[in-house]
């Protein structure tokens, strides 16, 4: 029987390479690579298979009874088949060859037994793990879900999100996959192999030897060729992540290549990817030739010389019929078990990479922990490091701020927002360089709303994701209303502020949802209660939002993002800003709100801004001056430190660097550049 | 595969330009639910295009099968032979038909062996060179496909056209065509053979056919309904997935993290249930096959074994029937999962199909035209929209009719509010679109008879969205002009005061901007866009909100290169910022569709319109 399935050779290749590599020492995975490929984890010797397979334990553990259950179902199952072909002997050697119709019946009885036993059991296995299974499966993605909306911004800087959506997909499905077959059927066919190995030497030694022979030359030889198949299945994966770029890019990037016509080049690097794409899948293709030329070549070999001497046997009378028959039949029944091996391995290696994969991610400390009882913060600070440092800061500080652990908040003093020595470098940035922020002080006053300006690329943006604690500062203190940010918890620091991004994000929902989202009163994904309805129309009114959203098709219960209408980015902006004053924050951050909106817009917005800020204490990145101007102070953040603070005149009188930024006359930057 | 088909991209703004509350754009339509109409059996009709250049090589491959299959069916054949004539004959002291098993056998084997080595290699040529063709048809049919489309079409879908579906196209060339071809001819080899054996035998097993063929159509059915239902289901928790992830930071700055995970969970259940539906299903397909595929070997064997018993058939048969019937039943199993990936090529296929019926609304001229030298010390070029209006197609009207004439050399500024028309006017300059009626000549020369070479270097548009490719900062640079010297990159990177930030970088203008370190914000993002504008040095040039995330002296240095490197270049510029403005020859303010106000921005700053009052609010500001 030939078995064509290039998927299922596939897989060999990398099975029984990487299981050689298995007795290797396990050494730790890589866990910080931020792009690592699937076929990567072949390069390196990782953990044993095995262990990283065990590591599904915690999640297989609450549907084992059925897995075993149906594990030994299968075993029984498939050694029913073997006995098929030993009725088959007692039927030609017996009955048959006695001439005696009456026993024929027997026999076939017993066949049909057999066969409805084999069906039944195997359709039982299936049965016993479909819904388990995919409970499994659901369970981990929903574990791996769960995590990383904890994890810190800083890792999903690191990792793009279509990694982690293959781990959630493509990986997970392995999983399943193996669960469902390798596991149970390297058990299954295991005893077959062997029950069927038996069944041949005790019948006919000799026989068994020619069968069993081309075993250990095949096992051989698919080794040797199955490492090099593996490696340039890993080059074509990679070639393939470099087109899938290519194409990426290409349509994302759409209306620069059109805008610079540059198609053309663009289909050239396309198709100098193909083709090398195309090269190495033949390459794969040779190998696999070879491969499968040889599974095909030995065993029909071994067929062929088993059935000239066995029938030599059987002439001479030393041989039944019916045992060449048995023979031969059972040897048609180890041939798929056998054949098998090979890629269940495979698939069991690549379960382990996925596996692996998984853990990789699943494996990074989350730092968002929620009181499990919701209390508020009697943690002491959060686990990781960073923020200790922050709390060891504190411990020194002499000042007015009281206990940070105190918890009555309405007899706190209201003290604004403050920085204290903040210093932070971003955890991927190189060690030598100089942190992004180096020593922050800044106050800004309850119910004041500071501008913060500064260079392109000053760290402005960096310092305003300190305060919602995306990042954490990696030394330093960060106070509101006197209480010492790293000791609240995130939950709880994020309720008191609210940020509109620079990069005004929409979610697959409608716009009430989108704008609502910060409301206390969520999450109200069916409707909204009449409170956030008058919440969201004034918030709309604010961002100078309504009037468009009044005549989307469906107003705000209009779907929006990826799977809806596509807005325009001042549109977009406006909601963000929406979402940003809906829940009447405490403290307000803005990052350059404004950015996209025509100066028409811009000037009502700004009217309505003025209001909700009169009220709020707010950091406002501004790149001009008409957003300054909503700010009852400026600070000017340059070379990581705020360098001035003051009204935008005084500074605008008495900062060169200041009054460069927001004149454009030749400043600091320019002299610098004439020198 | 790593890559994912419901990508969404890093670097936000791709939508932009998305025609503003043109509620007539959207809707339920084709683009929503993603099924572009494409002619009937397109899908048909594209996979034989594909496969046409090779049928020479696809035939000889199904040749090498065919020789191949008949040498591995051929075992039995000769277990039959053994028996019946070679085991007499060696009792009669004859070794002829013994020989003749053994050499047949071994011919078999190598044949098979050998066969099957040819055919992967054969087999893989056609299908990598059909796959490379479909993947070049994809992609360039993408980037010749008009920006409207771009605008409709989700970035995700077009990138999941050109890998997920090529890949499940790929699966069913190399995996399941070859499978229905081995099952189909070993069904074929061995009925006939069994046939030939003994009519009695082939023709019960032909019967036998009948039910097994009903189990396959139902699973069929149910199977496609079931994995319909489920990829719609995984398509719904990834877009969930990808749309967290992308959106980390709002998602933690507003405490989503809880709600989400109730969101996500209620997908991932619905899609463990469907899962389950599928893996039954698949389930109740097998076991009812196998059972069918046993009691039909039974009764077979039962049947030839009375018949030998009694007399009517010899043993040799009877045991080639028996290995033969393993044989014929064996493959009901793959052919389950053959179906399955039929069903995913087939929907992938017709999807591919879709996008490649879809026509560019902006197509190259066949006959182009060039453009007049331009006189010397005048590389600017004169704009003329002549009688231009424009709509989409389904019927609103963003521009109505108008003319313009813009001077060589001269910069006009364009303003008005969100939706009054700006980017339209834009995007027909620079032929994204082409107008609904009427005609745009630059230099006298309509732009729908320029080659798309002729036009860029005539014609070049700076958009809001900075997007950078993999590659380093200087080659996002040369994308200007790819034949540009690291000098002429770092000349245009400093006139436009990019060139300090660039050098800060870990690996100056070789950083990756991809890899670690490249932390590059959207106003330095739009720095290196305008860099690329300066090396590609066009005769008219268009910033469409090309300055909204600079601060001022970005936008300084953008107009200082404006007033020097590209001094009597025409340009268009259309800009929030009153400070942009101020410099330019003339002003044109634009509302619902319409030139409103046109002048110098002096002149008009004096007036009483709507430029005079931005104007006043502005100055204010600056103080």
């Amino acid at each position: 029987m030939v078995r064509l399935t290039l998927a299922s050779v596939a897989p060999t290749a990398n099975a029984q390479t990487t299981s050689g590599q298995t007795s290797t020492d396990p050494t730790p995975a890589p866990a910080a690579d931020p792009a690592p490929l699937p076929a990567a984890a072949a390069a390196a010797p990782r953990h044993s298979a095995v262990r990283s397979l065990l590591r599904l334990w915690p999640f297989v553990r609450p549907v084992r009874a059925r897995l075993f259950t149906a594990a030994f179902v299968a075993v029984v199952a498939s050694c029913l088949g073997l006995v098929i072909p030993l009725v088959l002997k007692w039927l030609v050697d017996g009955p048959v060859a006695v001439r005696d119709p009456g026993e024929v019946w027997l026999g076939g009885g017993c066949l049909l037994l057999l066969g409805v036993a084999e069906a039944g059991l195997f359709g039982l296995r299936r049965w016993l793990v479909a819904r388990p299974l995919a409970s499994v499966e659901a369970a981990m993605r929903e574990a791996l879900y769960h995590h990383l909306q904890r994890l810190p911004v800083a890792f999903h800087d690191r990792w793009a999100s279509g990694q982690l959506l293959s781990r959630a997909t493509t990986d997970l499905t392995l999983l399943r996959l193996f669960l469902a077959f390798p596991l149970t059927f390297l058990l299954v066919n295991g005893t077959t192999i062997v029950v069927g190995c038996v069944l041949l030497m005790v019948q006919r030694w000799s026989l068994g030897l020619v069968l069993l022979g081309p075993l250990l030359p095949l096992m051989v030889m698919c080794s040797v060729l199955e490492s090099r198949y593996a490696l340039a299945a890993r080059r074509a994966q990679d070639q393939l992540g470099d087109l899938t770029t290519v194409v990426e890019e290409s349509v994302l990037g759409i209306r620069i290549i059109k805008g610079f016509g540059r198609h053309r080049s663009q289909a050239r690097a396309f198709e100098r990817l193909t083709r090398q794409i195309r090269t190495t899948e033949l390459h794969k293709a040779r190998l696999l030739a070879w491969i499968w030329g040889v599974i095909t070549l030995l065993p029909e070999l071994a067929i062929a010389t088993a059935l000239v001497l066995g029938t030599l046997q059987v002439a001479d009378g030393a041989l039944s019929p019916g045992t060449l028959v048995a023979f031969l039949s059972t040897a048609l029944a180890l041939r798929w078990p056998v054949d098998s091996i090979g890629f269940l391995l495979a698939m069991s290696n690549e379960a382990a990479t996925a596996t692996d994969r998984y853990f990789e991610v699943l494996d990074v400390p989350a730092v968002d922990d929620e009181g499990a009882a919701g209390g508020n913060g009697v943690r002491n600070g959060p686990a990781n490091g960073t923020a200790d440092a922050g709390e060891a800061g504190e411990a020194g500080e002499a000042g007015e701020a009281p206990d940070a652990a105190d918890t009555c908040e309405r007899e706190r003093p209201v003290d604004g927002l403050r920085f204290e020595g903040v210093e932070f470098s971003y955890p991927d940035a190189p060690a030598d360089g100089p942190p992004t922020l180096r020593g922050v002080d800044l106050h800004i006053r309850s119910g004041e709303t500071m501008a913060l300006v500064g260079a392109t690329g000053s760290g402005k943006t960096t310092l305003t994701a300190l305060v919602p604690r995306l990042y954490d500062p990696t030394a330093g203190r960060i106070t509101l209303d006197g209480r010492d940010l790293a000791t609240l918890e995130r939950e709880e620091a994020r309720a008191l502020v609210s940020v509109a991004f620079e990069e005004p994000t929409l979610f697959s929902a409608t716009v009430a949802d989108n704008v609502l989202m910060a409301h206390p009163g969520a999450p109200a994904p069916s409707g909204a209660t009449d409170s956030q309805e008058a919440d969201l129309l004034r918030a709309l009114e604010v961002a100078q939002a309504d009037g468009f959203v009044r005549a989307l098709p469906q107003g705000t219960t209009t779907q929006v993002g990826e799977q809806g209408l596509s807005l325009s980015g001042g549109q977009r902006q406006r909601l963000a800003l929406a979402r940003a004053v809906v829940g009447r924050p405490r403290f307000l951050i803005l990052d350059d709100p404004l950015s996209a909106l025509d100066v028409h817009t811009e000037a009502l917005v700004e009217a309505a801004l003025r209001r909700v800020l009169a009220t709020t204490t707010a950091l406002v990145v501004a790149h001009r001056p008409s957003t300054v101007l909503l700010a009852d102070r400026v600070a000017l953040l340059s070379g990581g430190r705020i360098t001035a603070v003051g009204t935008h005149h005084e500074l605008l009188r008495d900062n060169a660097e200041y009054a460069a930024l927001m004149s454009g006359e030749p400043g600091r930057q320019d002299r610098e550049d004439a020198r | 595969m790593t890559t994912t088909a419901a990508h969404a991209p890093a670097d936000g703004d791709h939508e932009e330009t998305g025609p503003p509350q043109g509620a007539e754009e959207h809707g339920p339509d084709a683009f929503e639910r993603d099924v572009l109409p494409a002619p009937p059996h397109a899908s048909r009709t594209l996979l034989r295009s594909l496969l046409a250049p090779y049928r020479a090589r696809v035939w000889l491959t199904a040749a090498v099968l065919l020789v191949q299959q008949a040498a591995v069916q051929a075992g039995p054949l000769l277990v039959a032979y053994a028996l019946d004539r070679a085991v007499p004959a060696l009792r009669a002291g004859e070794r002829g038909p013994l020989i003749a098993v053994a050499v047949t056998a071994a011919l078999c084997a190598a044949l098979s062996g050998g066969l099957q080595f040819a055919f992967i290699g054969l087999s893989a040529r056609v299908s990598q060179d059909v796959l490379r063709d479909l993947r070049g048809r994809i992609f360039g049919h993408g980037q010749a496909l008009s920006l409207d489309f771009h605008e409709r079409y989700t970035s995700g879908r077009l990138i999941s056209r050109a890998t997920t579906d090529v890949e499940s196209l790929r699966e069913l060339l190399d995996e399941g065509l070859q499978e229905l071809i081995v099952i189909v001819l070993q069904t074929l080899y061995i009925t006939a053979t069994l046939l030939w054996l003994d009519v009695g035998l082939g023709a019960a097993a032909v019967v036998s056919a009948g039910p097994l063929y009903l189990l396959v159509r139902s699973f069929q059915r149910r199977s496609r309904r079931v994995y319909g239902a489920k990829s719609t289901a995984t398509a719904s928790f990834i877009v969930k997935f990808t749309e967290t992830m992308n959106g980390i930071r709002p998602v933690k700055a507003f405490r989503r993290e809880r709600p989400n995970d109730a969101a996500f969970a209620r997908l991932n259940h619905r899609h463990e249930r469907i899962n389950g539906d599928a893996i039954l299903e698949m389930a109740r397909y097998v076991v009812s096959s196998r059972l069918v595929a046993n009691v039909a070997v039974a009764a077979l064997v039962l049947w030839g074994a009375y018949r030998v018993a009694v007399g009517g058939l010899a043993l040799g048969v009877l045991a080639a029937a028996v290995l033969y019937l393993r044989r014929l039943y064996d493959p009901i199993d793959r052919l389950g999962m053959f179906l399955n990936s039929y069903e995913a090529a087939a929907a992938s296929l017709e999807k591919i199909a879709g996008l490649l019926a879809q026509r560019p609304t902006v197509p190259e001229p066949a006959a182009p035209r060039a453009l007049p030298a331009a006189a010397a010390g005048r590389p600017g070029r004169e704009v003329e929209f002549d009688g231009v209006r424009f709509a989409y197609r389904t019927g609103g009207e963003v521009l109505p009719r108008f003319g313009l004439t813009l001077a060589a050399g001269t910069t006009t500024a364009v303003v008005g509010s969100t939706g009054a028309g700006k980017s339209t006017l834009a995007k027909l300059l620079a032929r994204f679109y082409d107008p609904t009626e009427g005609r745009i000549l630059l230099d006298g020369v309509d732009l729908r008879e320029l080659s798309t070479a002729e036009l860029r270097r005539g014609v070049v548009m700076v958009t809001q969205e900075a997007f950078l490719f993999s590659g380093t900062v200087a080659d996002n640079i040369a994308l200007g002009r790819p034949d540009a010297s690291r000098e002429e990159i770092e000349r245009a990177a400093k006139a436009i005061g990019a060139h300090d930030f660039i050098a800060a970088l870990p690996d100056g203008y070789d950083t990756d901007v991809r890899k670690r370190g490249g932390r590059i914000s959207a106003g330095q993002r739009q720095l290196v866009g305008f860099a690329r504008a300066l090396l590609a040095d066009p005769s008219v040039l268009i910033l469409d909100e090309a300055t909204s995330s600079l601060d001022i002296p970005g936008e300084r240095a953008v107009q200082r290169a404006m007033d020097t490197v590209l001094r009597g270049r025409t340009a268009v510029i259309i800009a929030h910022r009153l400070s942009t403005v101020e410099t330019a020859d003339r002003v044109l303010v634009m509302s619902a569709g319409r030139i409103v106000e046109d002048g110098p921005p002096a002149e008009l700053a004096t007036g009483h319109g709507h430029f005079a009052r931005l104007h006043r609010a502005w100055r204010e500001s600056v103080g």
